[in-house]
């Protein structure tokens, strides 16, 4: 395979990855409001992702790092044509990580509705602008061969913009939810696998609303009709869909959670798989495609950077999952009388 | 106001905010590493203790430090696209190994120390925060090889209208990148030290908790003396590169106009940078820059007169920035030399403590002063002798980067208020009594 084709597979996990660790973390931040009954319930919420949010949300640097590395030209025309959504997102997730290390400093209330508020925007609206930029992505954005952006902002809250916020928020409760009843107990880990199974009532059919309006509104699956061999990512991608309701209800949540885990990888790799060989293609004219060939660095930056992946990548997942296994039990009132706990 | 000032302004906004919580970081992890270990090899609960203090602090600045970090690495993107497209081949490889090298490794290390007091022996617990102290000042190493090359552009070709990569080895050999390196991490402890100076001062003019701030001060005096030594001497060895790299530079820090030989070093100045010249002088002492720039009294220094008006810096901000820096540098050897040999002596000596706790935010006005005679004497250029700040920018308009100031400014001053609120709270209640 080419260099740049492995890049161009290598930045979609990179989204993928950062979508699938942080994505738990904004679907809790989601529900934390409504879900959160009592004081020690949001609590239990925050201490059960405290210790991972800060290295899940580094997947979202190194993300956009290598977009910068492998592909300078995407990285130029992305960030300054959605300007406004990404500087939403960004103070957005400025709210949620202050927010996150700010609330339990101080025991009063008006002190912790401020930073409660902080966390559902800061967990919600990238969520939501997430998946509103990936599906606008999917359909081409409106910039020249200069790359200047000659679009609306609020063009991008186009029907199917909209309906891929709506997926991703859903995507991510129900990640979330599963994260917390494995963390969670009693009344508020009841609570969480009524949110898991309830909410994936609504994602199932969003979800093929979804692959039915990718059809009529943008071109993914050229790729897939040229090689039907890819409509099998797609079935497994369904297959852990249904999955996760099954692991649910049979009280396997971890299997439930790494269900979810999948689904979410798959979904973006639904779109991009589609898009390839474009990362950032132009409604306008499809010769002004950013594609994987044309975008690119130089050879010897893709090579550098493939040797640095792949040797620092791995070392990461490793020291990653042995936080994520130091972390997995319930949070108990132990945990929580802790001076540093959240 | 054009897009391309404006994204300066922003860009300057974010970056010196950013940079009031990054020097913390760097140097204080080192010293909590440094007494958690002491608490795990001796298990004397007052370093448990000082850990702590520090360490809530430490917390505090961290969280800031990280959420205003996000955003600049994404502002190449959004307001400096043109440049990104020009040398992301070069520049971006260095922020993606910052990314996956070093800011993982902090990241998901600090999780585990805050939640893992429980969960891991003492030894693997102090292990855990040299982890977090080395991957911090990693990634300062690759974010400054990549200001290093912006200042000194090596290691690339021009090629299909952009610079490419053609050497590694020299970019992350660049000298300016690591002289810049050694000068900004002794400069991070030496903030560290007075920031643990001053708080500790504070206390000890109270006279409260003396068991753990007598202890916390004399680590702070030791680390502030050396690294107030070293920033002095790094800080000399840099000023010479730049002599020899960035004339411009050079001739802005002191306001030097005529080229020549023995060039004096003024004592008070004015620059009046419409007619070229000083409009007070005060006290020129002739050969004096010639010997900073090249350790040499007769050396001829270029003065702005013979640099093309459009490619001279501000002089006035890098001026000052200069003078302030080096000032401030020379005060703390002197306050931590005094300090040294009243070091058994601090309790009987209230007027140092107090000077000390008034000296705490003087390491942060040094840096950030600094910074600006790093980056201000860089323009007009965004790649010294390569691209223009002006040619940089992307192509948004006036109101969106208008709006987004606004929120940076907006934001980020309520964020300073409630972190300082929070500091200063967790200042005054002071470390845990002790149990016996």
């Amino acid at each position: 395979m080419e260099l740049q084709t492995i890049w161009f597979f290598l930045w979609g996990l990179l989204w993928a990855v950062f979508f699938m660790t942080s994505g738990f973390d904004f679907g809790i931040g989601t529900i934390y409001p409504f879900a959160g009954k009592t004081d020690t319930d949001r609590r239990t919420m925050l201490n059960a992702i405290g210790p991972l949010w800060d290295g899940n949300e580094v997947w979202l640097i190194t993300a956009g790092g290598v977009t910068f590395a492998a592909f300078p030209l995407v990285y130029a025309t992305m960030f300054s044509a959605l300007y406004t959504p990404l500087m939403l997102i960004l103070f957005a997730l400025i709210f949620r990580g202050v927010a996150i290390h700010f609330r339990s400093k101080i025991d009063t209330p008006g002190w912790k509705k401020v930073w409660d508020f902080l966390i559902f925007i800061g967990s919600f609206f990238p969520a939501l602008l997430f998946g509103v930029a990936f599906a606008n992505i999917f359909q081409g954005i409106p910039f020249d061969d200069q790359g200047i952006y000659h679009g609306n902002t609020l063009r991008l809250l186009n029907p199917y913009g909209l309906l891929g916020g709506l997926l991703f928020v859903l995507l991510f409760i129900v990640h979330g939810a599963n994260w917390m009843a494995i963390r969670s107990s009693g009344g508020l880990q009841a609570r969480m696998v009524l949110i898991s199974q309830r909410t994936w009532l609504v994602l199932v059919p969003v979800a093929v609303i979804f692959l039915i309006a990718s059809y009529f509104a943008t071109d993914l699956y050229a790729n897939y009709f040229q090689y039907p061999v890819l409509f099998f990512v797609t079935l497994v991608n369904v297959a852990a869909l249904l999955s996760i309701r099954y692991f649910v209800h049979k009280k396997t949540y971890f299997r439930a959670w790494f269900a979810s885990a999948l689904t979410i990888v798959l979904c973006t790799f639904f779109g991009i798989i589609g898009l390839f060989p474009a990362l950032f293609p132009s409604s306008m004219n499809p010769d002004w495609h950013l594609t994987a060939f044309n975008a690119s660095s130089s050879p010897l930056t893709l090579k550098i950077m493939l040797a640095v992946v792949l040797v620092f990548i791995p070392i990461v997942i490793c020291y990653q999952i042995w936080a994520y296994h130091m972390f997995k039990n319930p949070v108990t009132q132990e945990d929580l009388d802790m001076e540093e706990a959240y | 106001m054009d897009p391309v000032f404006l994204s300066r302004l922003q860009f300057a906004a974010a970056t010196m905010f950013h940079f009031l919580f990054v020097p913390l970081t760097l140097g204080l992890s080192i010293l909590i590493a440094y007494m958690e270990t002491k608490y795990a090899r001796t298990k004397d609960e007052t370093y448990l203790r000082m850990t702590k203090f520090w360490g809530k602090l430490f917390l505090i600045n961290f969280a800031l430090g990280v959420v205003t970090g996000i955003t600049l690495e994404f502002q190449f993107g959004t307001n400096w696209s043109r440049y990104s497209a020009y040398v992301g081949d070069i520049f971006g490889s260095l922020l993606a190994i910052e990314a996956s090298v070093a800011f993982f490794l902090e990241s998901t290390f600090i999780g585990i120390w805050i939640f893992g007091w429980k969960k891991l022996s003492a030894k693997a617990h102090a292990g855990v925060m040299w982890l977090i102290a080395l991957a911090g000042n990693m990634s300062a190493v690759w974010i400054l090889l990549a200001n290093g090359f912006m200042q000194n552009p090596v290691g690339y070709v021009i090629r299909d209208g952009r610079a490419e990569l053609a050497s590694f080895f020299a970019l992350i050999t660049n000298k300016h990148g690591l002289l810049e390196i050694i000068h900004v991490i002794p400069s991070a402890l030496l903030l560290s030290a007075f920031f643990i100076m001053g708080v500790a001062a504070w206390h000890l003019l109270k006279k409260q908790h003396l068991d753990v701030f007598v202890p916390s001060f004399r680590l702070g005096l030791v680390v502030g003396l050396v690294s107030a030594v070293l920033v002095a001497v790094t800080g000399d060895m840099h000023g010479v590169n730049v002599s020899k790299t960035q004339p411009a530079k050079l001739a802005a820090m002191e306001s030097h106009w005529e080229t020549q030989t023995r060039a004096p070093i003024v004592l008070f100045a004015i620059p009046d940078e419409e007619n070229e010249r000083n409009r007070i002088e005060i006290g020129a002492i002739p050969g004096i820059l010639s010997f900073l720039g090249f350790h040499d009294f007769n050396a001829k220094v270029t003065g702005l007169r013979d640099i093309p008006k459009d490619e001279r810096p501000p002089v006035l901000l890098t001026f000052i920035g200069f003078r302030t820096m080096v000032g401030l540098g020379t005060l703390f050897i002197l306050l931590t030399v005094y300090g040294w040999f009243k070091r058994n002596k601090l309790l009987e000596n209230p007027f140092y403590l107090k000077i000390m706790m008034f000296s705490l935010p003087l390491p942060y006005l040094a840096i950030e002063m600094g910074w600006i005679v790093s980056e201000v004497g860089r323009q007009p250029w965004i790649v010294y002798g390569l691209m223009k700040t002006a040619e940089a920018a992307s192509p948004i308009s006036t109101t969106q980067v208008f709006t987004s100031l606004m929120g940076f400014i907006l934001v980020y001053g309520l964020l300073g208020a409630v972190g300082f609120f929070l500091m200063a709270k967790t200042v005054k209640e002071g470390p845990e009594a002790a149990t016996r």
